[in-house]
């Protein structure tokens, strides 16, 4: 059945029937070239915009949910509404060991503090923070290291400062590693500088010290400011922060129903909302080029048709010579499928040309806006297949139409 | 070799109808040269495309060979065409874009011959009718007499056992006409069976035998003493 494609001849007639009117045929394309260069160009932009989005967030832990504490809405058990809730390290201790699905819970307190050294002071955020955070939020060092377990056992008095900060605290080109700053009267040795990047999560910070020197020096105790909590990959993070919730709220004699009493950030769902941004743009991307491409493949249906109803003279004589009306239509799809798929390679060729020119122009560099546009091996051949498929459904309707005129009508046709 | 019995067809018109075959009888032996002659609207061109498996009678019995044409399926009237029948046309009917060569092939394409040997095939038909120097020429290239020389090279491709010429000399001039019905003589003499539509005198009177159409009735069917072409050229 599908024998005729490998002869020489078959294509030697689709060959003839093309180079007979050139221009027509090229023009023909235009709309399928048009409509894959498209999908090609937009399928592999969505492809670098993604790319560039994993890598900002590919050091940040996205399965997580922050929650701090307010003050309570309703009364329950004796205690009035607007009692002030905060959270402890018990409360952390006991939501790491009791909700299901937990990866980490990472208690965090923050709090504005003004630093000075010599001459050059500042206010800034300053956190007390375990070094499971540079974990969950990679902290890209510039300089020195990140705190260690070994300073929150002993307490230690050493500062991890932001690039900023350093700016705002230290001349040009010296250098801070070793040196002291004084945070509320009392000296830290700088340890650390790092780069603040370009997503930030949660509230920013200039200044990490140990989590146990921050509760010491602030004489917080054991209460905490917020805590960080990362659920397992295939834990639905929005369980997760229910379950925290409740349990906290039945360890710190709260209604539980109050809505009110702990605050929370779901990063989880704000990185699925700008996934879902995503996704739906490359569902965009397809409805457009797929569009654009039956736009094109109908082009080269009518051009199909015209060129029939030009050749009816010339099928006539070609059914009187003994050609039988399966050979006529298998003639014309071919030609149609031809003509898809020369448009289509084409178009294949040039979409890639213009992502290698996305790519020299804003692929380049590590704050990249478009990283490695391109577009997957499966996806181009699934367009070809669409391709062959369109090409195929569309030629059968000229094909029908150049056999349905009787041949004797055909051969007195002029 | 062809037998024709109570052949009846019409064409609708509007609401009535236009009988145009009334019954025709008419019996065609082998090696035979037979004109068919008659006034526009007489139905000739209808009973050559009736012959020629274009058209379909309405009734009446056609049997090629032995062979009974009915009910044929286009296929299967393709595939007929394609065996038993070779055409000449009035305005050639080339294929304008394929040069004369690749014209003679054409129905050894649909036989599905190899593309080598049609070729070969195709060029002894064309030396045949002494065009072999003119076989990669477009039909445009060529003069009408030759352009009808590659059709009947053509028509004779496929070795047809009836050939059939729908007016061959109606679009030459004189001379050329006589080229051309001498060569048709000439296939006659070796055999071929030759039905032939026209409405010149002196070309019917080249054919062995004419038969007169009238209103849809064979009006006369006479053998004739052949007109020999040669002595014109």
């Amino acid at each position: 059945m599908f024998k005729f494609l490998f002869e020489s001849d078959t294509w030697q007639e689709v060959f003839d029937s093309f180079s007979k009117n050139k221009l027509r045929s090229i023009l023909t394309m235009v709309g399928v070239w048009w409509g894959i260069l498209l999908l090609i160009g937009l399928l592999g932009s969505a492809r670098g915009l993604e790319n560039s989005f994993n890598r900002l967030f590919g050091s940040f832990a996205t399965n997580s949910v922050f929650v701090w504490g307010q003050n309570t809405s309703k009364p329950f058990k004796g205690f009035q509404e607007g009692k002030q809730v905060r959270l402890s390290l018990t409360d952390a201790k006991k939501v790491e060991e009791n909700v299901e699905g937990i990866e980490f819970v990472l208690p965090r307190s923050q709090q504005g503090t003004n630093v000075t050294r010599n001459f050059l002071s500042g206010s800034f955020q300053m956190a007390g923070d375990y070094p499971l955070l540079d974990q969950l939020q990679k902290k890209k060092l510039i300089n020195g290291r990140f705190i260690n377990q070994n300073d929150i056992d002993d307490n230690k008095k050493i500062a991890v400062i932001s690039e900023d900060t350093y700016k705002q605290l230290f001349e040009k080109d010296e250098d801070a590693i070793g040196k002291y700053i004084d945070i509320n009267g009392i000296n830290f040795i700088v340890v650390g500088i790092f780069e603040v990047g370009n997503v930030n999560m949660g509230p920013s910070t200039d200044i990490h010290i140990p989590f146990t020197t921050f509760q010491q020096i602030y004489n917080r105790g054991d209460r905490i400011g917020w805590m960080m909590i990362t659920g397992k990959p295939d834990y639905d993070i929005k369980q997760i922060e229910e379950d925290v919730k409740l349990l906290l709220k039945n360890l710190n004699n709260i209604h539980p129903e109050d809505s009110r009493a702990f605050g929370s950030f779901n990063l989880g769902k704000e990185f699925k909302k700008f996934t879902g941004f995503l996704i739906g743009m490359q569902f965009l991307t397809w409805f457009v080029g797929i569009a654009t491409l039956i736009a094109g493949v109908f082009a080269i249906g009518n051009i199909l048709l015209i060129t029939v109803r030009e050749r009816t003279k010339e099928i006539g004589i070609r059914r009187a010579l003994g050609a039988t009306p399966f050979e006529i239509k298998r003639q014309i799809v071919l030609e149609a499928v031809f003509l898809t798929m020369v448009a289509g390679i084409f178009g294949i060729i040039t979409g890639g040309w213009i992502l290698i020119g996305l790519d020299a122009a804003f692929g380049q560099g590590t704050d990249a806006v478009i990283v490695n546009a391109s577009v997957s091996i499966a996806i181009v051949f699934i367009a070809l297949i669409i391709l062959v498929v369109l090409g195929s459904l569309i030629g059968l309707i000229p094909a029908f139409k150049a056999t349905s005129i009787k041949p004797i009508e055909a051969l007195r046709e002029e | 070799m062809l037998e024709i019995k109570n052949l009846h067809k019409s064409y609708p018109i509007g609401d009535s109808s236009l009988h145009v075959l009334k019954g025709i009888n008419l019996s065609v032996e082998e090696g035979e040269m037979v004109a068919i002659m008659g006034s526009s609207g007489s139905g000739k061109s209808t009973l050559l495309n009736i012959i020629g498996m274009l058209d379909e009678a309405d009734s009446g019995e056609y049997i090629l060979d032995g062979l009974p044409i009915k009910n044929l399926t286009e296929k299967k009237a393709a595939v007929y065409r394609n065996k038993f029948l070779g055409f000449i046309f009035q305005s050639f009917n080339l294929i304008n874009y394929k040069n004369a060569l690749e014209n003679v092939a054409l129905p050894l394409y649909y036989q599905g011959m190899k593309r080598k040997e049609r070729q070969e095939l195709a060029m002894f038909h064309l030396e045949k009718v002494g065009l072999a120097n003119w076989a990669h020429h477009l039909p445009k290239e060529l003069s009408g007499g030759q352009n009808q020389r590659v059709a009947i090279a053509r028509a004779l491709a496929a070795n047809p056992k009836l050939l059939l010429a729908d007016e061959p000399t109606g679009a030459l001039d004189t001379t050329t006409s006589h080229e051309i019905m001498a060569f048709i003589q000439q296939l006659n003499d070796e055999g071929k069976t030759i039905l032939m539509v026209t409405h010149e005198e002196d070309i019917a009177n080249m054919c062995k035998r004419i038969v007169r159409l009238r209103d849809g009735v064979i009006l006369e069917d006479v053998k004739v003493t052949q007109v020999r072409a040669e002595q014109y050229v």
